[in-house]
């Protein structure tokens, strides 16, 4: 049995972002992180793996620095690493992206019993796709935005978020589960795990490893074979400043609440 | 579906909404999706139609979405669809699409939505928008909207204004940067929309009547499936109705030293203004307040009438979700808090202060009216 | 020469530095307040193997240099001194003086508890009147037939009441001075081990500070560390090594505070803009993060001489004296910039400046390092 998670090195949003004068981001002056809801799957997949024992291993599509978060992911726990990175590769939407994960994802091969983990979605492009379109591509069956996952022989019990409760569902392996923060909480990595990360296994598929491959074609893959194009982007206007009231006492909340009846907004 | 090619632009036609129902009955979205639809449908000039899966009887629900604007509904009961099952709905609006080939499908962006819309798009090999926030077809309303919404020069630039793409805006990377996407070259053009972004239409009952109802052929059984529904939990605990709110007191980081009592406070001040309570990241990460308070680019976008943020020092996250208010008041101790720079009012005070003054306040305004 | 850190050290800090963010701060302030040993953080730390990280991996460690546990302590330090001294001690002054001087089956025995069994470890030199004089200690350890008998009290042991392996030095001849110390390894399960009194200090609350009482306590022959009359040696050179996890400790401490100034005086605005933006508050800074540069050389230098198994005794009397009166020095002048606030419990920096005054005074205090230090220059 094992545990393939895909993960995505994602500028890290929560800080402060810069933007190009274009209207792009400027992704050279941001930090990078590990997504956090891959984190997530990372872990799910480890808390498995303590549990049974079984192999787990990280994917990640993106340019060569993205190694050093498989890295750190193998530091955490993971055994092996797989980079996914070549040239024609860039420029993917998520249909491309998934095309491409699912044909690297079926070369290291899926057996009866392993299990595809993915982040529900990542935080620069909060799409949430890159999962479904995987196991449709993969064709398994999924699971989204899991919070609870239990493992009876090939059987999974999930906990499936819903915005108002949630479903209890089943499903047998293989399968694709995608995770969200409820689910757990990531580990650190270890100092045994740093200590020993740079001796596992992590492998390139370049273009060359997978081209071969039926879900890989020029139409499929890339800028030219993804669907979907950028025609804009830009930056929203900041709503201009309002009007600070003097004061912070009993006569400026009279003042406010006068003003707020006044154009009847209350 | 042996001749279906979805790069044969020209054998599309008609906008189709899916309609999320939980059990049996249809969820806002749908009419929020409709109401859109229907405005995308009349640029293109095609009909626009609904589509609604469930269980025996889910007919009868149908409709109520013609008095929403859709021409007309098409329905599919089955046993297998009166819960939602991925492989169930992914297979039967897959097929149901090969035959009738839609030109745009808009899809909730519900956990539903985003579960299905992805696993269809990657099906018909076709593009898909996530989590959309805009949408139009005209070129005209595009540019207005680009006035209205970007700092973009867009007197400058070249515009085809013949082009019939659908053009779907969405923000990325936290909502810093707003991009519009195309999918030029496959069809069914598809997009997942935010809920509580779009506009409800008024109901019209003579619409509704008028609203035809079609039954497309599918087949499904028990072996399209591969996952088991083994029971569907509604959430034992009130939750909180952001979107559909009127008024929101939402309270951030500044209640840390009193996190109760700040609470209370913030709870307090929405009874008295009819609203709920909100709140930013920091307050759900702390475990403050439960996700379905969560007011933000990852929880929820809001438009009310009032928002009230109380000791929110106002972060681009959390701004995206509520910056759209129709007003805006915020109290906090910083003077520069870059809340204050979207709010419509600001007090710069100890929120532990102000705010049980301007419960008094505004209990005295509205005794006066 | 290469002031770069290796790929793992960057690991090792990025890893401390997530986990101080997440786990230690949001209980630093609390863990002041209430003197609460920090129990599930350092249980927390023995399962991520920071608790006796260079003990070797066949003794249950992961062989990790002294380098990266001075980063662990730093990374620690900048938000919870007291966590950061918990680890030092653990890490410099007892699996250290094992690993080193240890015999095989001391090393077999204790190591593994000190590292996957989560026990704690402390060191026991000081008494009431031997502190830099160690030479004056009057704790006695007797042979007597297969065992020492250990009579005395030992003050001020960092981990005291929460230790249960001690590294303490006893004179096994009074007559001989430095040269009658010998050293033991003790448990606290021992028969006549006990827990004096617990030190109300200054700061550094979180860490547990305690006499420590041995009444005919009973140590098998076999406990002894090293030979007998070598413990004065073990004492010194295990007190070198510490020195680097107290810079370490120190330096954090001075980065720390650093960190907080430059965010709080960042918002804070005065005469119209914020005061990060007056020259006076950029060149204390300035000051700042090249002290803390320097005091990062001089610190990971030592730390890197140990690992290769170098003298290293005056860069880390160095590293200890320059980190200490640096930290005792920022967060004095980072607490000036916060005014009133920073002199309230609202804002980290009182009790950063408290922690801050320890590291002066322990693990030799700046008198002493000065000592080191004039001795090894070839006056």
């Amino acid at each position: 049995m094992k545990i393939i998670v895909c993960v995505k090195q994602v500028p890290d949003t929560s800080g402060k972002v810069a933007v190009n004068p274009d209207g792009t981001l400027n992704r050279a002056s941001m930090q990078t992180i590990t997504n956090p809801d891959d984190m997530n799957a990372v872990e799910a997949a480890l808390k498995l793996k303590d549990a049974t024992g079984c192999k787990v291993m990280v994917v990640t599509m993106g340019p060569p620095p993205a190694a050093g978060m498989l890295r750190e992911l193998m530091a955490m726990g993971a055994d092996e690493g797989v980079l996914v990175s070549a040239r024609e590769f860039g420029g993917s939407d998520t249909y491309a992206t998934s095309q491409i994960l699912a044909a690297a994802i079926s070369t290291i091969g899926v057996e009866e019993d392993d299990i595809v983990m993915c982040g529900r979605q990542a935080i620069d492009g909060d799409t949430a796709q890159v999962g479904p379109q995987i196991a449709e591509k993969l064709h398994l069956p999924q699971v989204t935005y899991a919070a609870d996952i239990q493992k009876d022989g090939n059987t999974i019990t999930v906990k499936r978020m819903l915005e108002d409760g949630y479903m209890t569902i089943k499903v047998k392996t293989p399968c694709l589960i995608t995770c969200i923060k409820e689910l757990n909480n990531p580990r650190y990595m270890s100092i045994d795990g740093i200590y020993a990360t740079y001796n596992k296994p992590l492998e390139t598929f370049d273009y060359e490893k997978l081209k071969d491959h039926p879900l890989i074609d020029a139409t499929t893959i890339g800028l030219k074979g993804s669907p979907t194009n950028i025609f804009k982007s830009f930056t929203p206007p900041q709503k201009g400043a309002g009007k600070m009231l003097e004061g912070a006492g009993k006569e400026t909340c009279e003042e406010l609440a006068s003003i707020l009846a006044a154009k009847h907004i209350i | 579906m042996s001749n279906f090619n979805s790069a044969d632009i020209a054998a599309f036609k008609d906008v189709w909404v899916f309609c999320e129902q939980r059990e049996g009955k249809l969820m806002p979205t749908d009419f929020e999706l409709i109401s859109k639809g229907r405005d995308l449908a009349d640029e293109l000039g095609v009909n626009l139609c609904g589509l609604l899966l469930g269980g025996e009887g889910i007919e009868s629900a149908a409709k109520e979405l013609g008095g929403y604007g859709a021409d007309k509904v098409l329905v599919c009961e089955h046993p297998l669809l009166a819960v939602y099952n991925t492989d169930a709905y992914a297979k039967v609006i897959c097929d149901v699409i090969e035959d009738l080939k839609p030109e745009a499908f808009l899809i909730g962006a519900t956990n539903i939505g985003r579960d299905l819309g992805p696993r269809c798009a990657a099906r018909l090999h076709t593009g898909l928008c996530a989590d959309c926030t805009h949408l139009d077809v005209d070129v005209a309303n595009y540019i207005q909207f680009l006035r209205e919404s970007s700092t973009l020069d867009v007197d400058s630039q070249k515009w085809d204004m013949e082009d019939r793409n659908l053009k779907m805006t969405r923000p990325a990377f936290g909502g810093h940067l707003m991009a519009t996407i195309i999918c030029p070259r496959f069809r069914p053009c598809m997009a997942t929309v935010r809920p509580g972004v779009m506009k409800k239409n008024a109901f019209d009952q003579a619409k509704a009547d008028a609203c035809e109802i079609v039954k497309p052929a599918f087949e499904l059984s028990e072996s399209d499936l591969n996952t088991e529904v083994v029971e569907v939990v509604k959430a034992a605990k009130k939750l909180v109705d952001l979107i559909g709110a009127d008024y929101i007191v939402s309270v951030g980081r500044g209640i840390s030293k009193d996190v109760e009592g700040g609470i209370k406070l913030a709870e307090e001040l929405a009874d008295v203004l009819g609203g709920v309570v909100g709140g930013s990241r920091a307050t759900i990460d702390s475990g403050w307040l439960s996700a379905d308070h969560q007011v933000g680019q990852t929880g929820k976008t809001v438009h009310p009438k009032v928002y009230i943020a109380l000791g929110i020092s106002g972060a681009i996250q959390h701004k995206a979700g509520m910056q759209d208010s129709e007003c805006i008041i915020a109290v906090n101790k910083n003077d520069t808090a870059p809340i204050f720079e979207i709010a419509d009012y600001g007090i710069c005070g100890d929120l532990f202060k102000v705010t049980p003054m301007l419960i008094e306040a505004i209990k005295a305004a509205k005794a006066a009216k | 020469m290469d002031f770069n850190l290796s790929r793992e050290h960057q690991l090792v800090r990025k890893m401390m530095a997530e986990f101080t963010e997440n786990e230690v701060k949001p209980i630093a302030a609390e863990t002041d307040k209430t003197s609460q040993y920090p129990r599930e953080n350092i249980e927390k730390l023995f399962d991520l193997g920071v608790m006796g990280m260079c003990v070797p991996k066949e003794y249950g460690g992961a062989g990790a240099d002294p380098l990266a546990s001075a980063i662990c302590i730093e990374e620690l330090s900048k938000q919870c001194a007291s966590t950061g001294d918990i680890v030092a001690t653990h890490n410099g002054l007892c699996c250290d003086p094992i690993i080193t001087h240890g015999t095989e089956a001391q090393k077999a025995k204790y190591l593994p508890m000190l590292t996957k069994g989560h026990k704690v470890g402390a060191f026991c030199l000081t008494e009431s009147d031997a502190g830099s004089d160690a030479a004056k200690g009057q704790t006695e350890a007797k042979l007597d037939g297969d065992h020492y008998v250990l009579n005395g009290s030992k003050i001020f042991i960092t981990n005291g009441y929460v230790a249960d392996v001690f590294v303490v030095f006893a004179m096994t001849d009074k007559t001989k001075g430095t040269r009658g110390i010998s050293a033991f390894i003790v448990e606290s399960s021992f028969p006549g081990f006990s827990v004096g009194k617990h030190e109300e200090k200054m700061g550094l609350h979180g860490s547990p500070t305690a006499e420590i009482v041995f009444t005919d306590c009973i140590v098998p022959k076999e406990n002894l560390l090293g030979q007998e009359g070598k413990g004065f040696k073990i004492a010194m050179q295990t007190l070198d090594g510490g020195r680097i996890g107290i810079a370490a400790q120190a330096l954090g401490i001075a980065e720390g505070a650093m960190e907080e100034a430059m965010a709080y005086t960042k918002g804070r605005v005065q005469f119209g803009k914020p005061i990060s933006k007056f020259q006076n508050t950029q060149f204390t800074f300035a000051d700042m993060a090249m002290r803390s540069e320097a005091g990062r050389l001089l610190t990971y230098q030592a730390a890197v001489l140990k690992g290769e198994g170098k003298r290293f005794t005056k860069e880390a009397a160095m590293a200890k004296l320059f980190c200490s009166e640096h930290a005792m020095q920022t967060t004095t002048k980072a607490l000036q910039m916060f005014g009133g606030y920073g002199y309230t419990k609202d804002y980290p920096l009182e009790r950063m400046m408290r922690d801050a005054k320890i590291t002066e005074i322990y693990e030799g205090t700046s008198e002493i390092q000065r000592v080191v230090i004039s001795g090894n220059i070839g006056l």
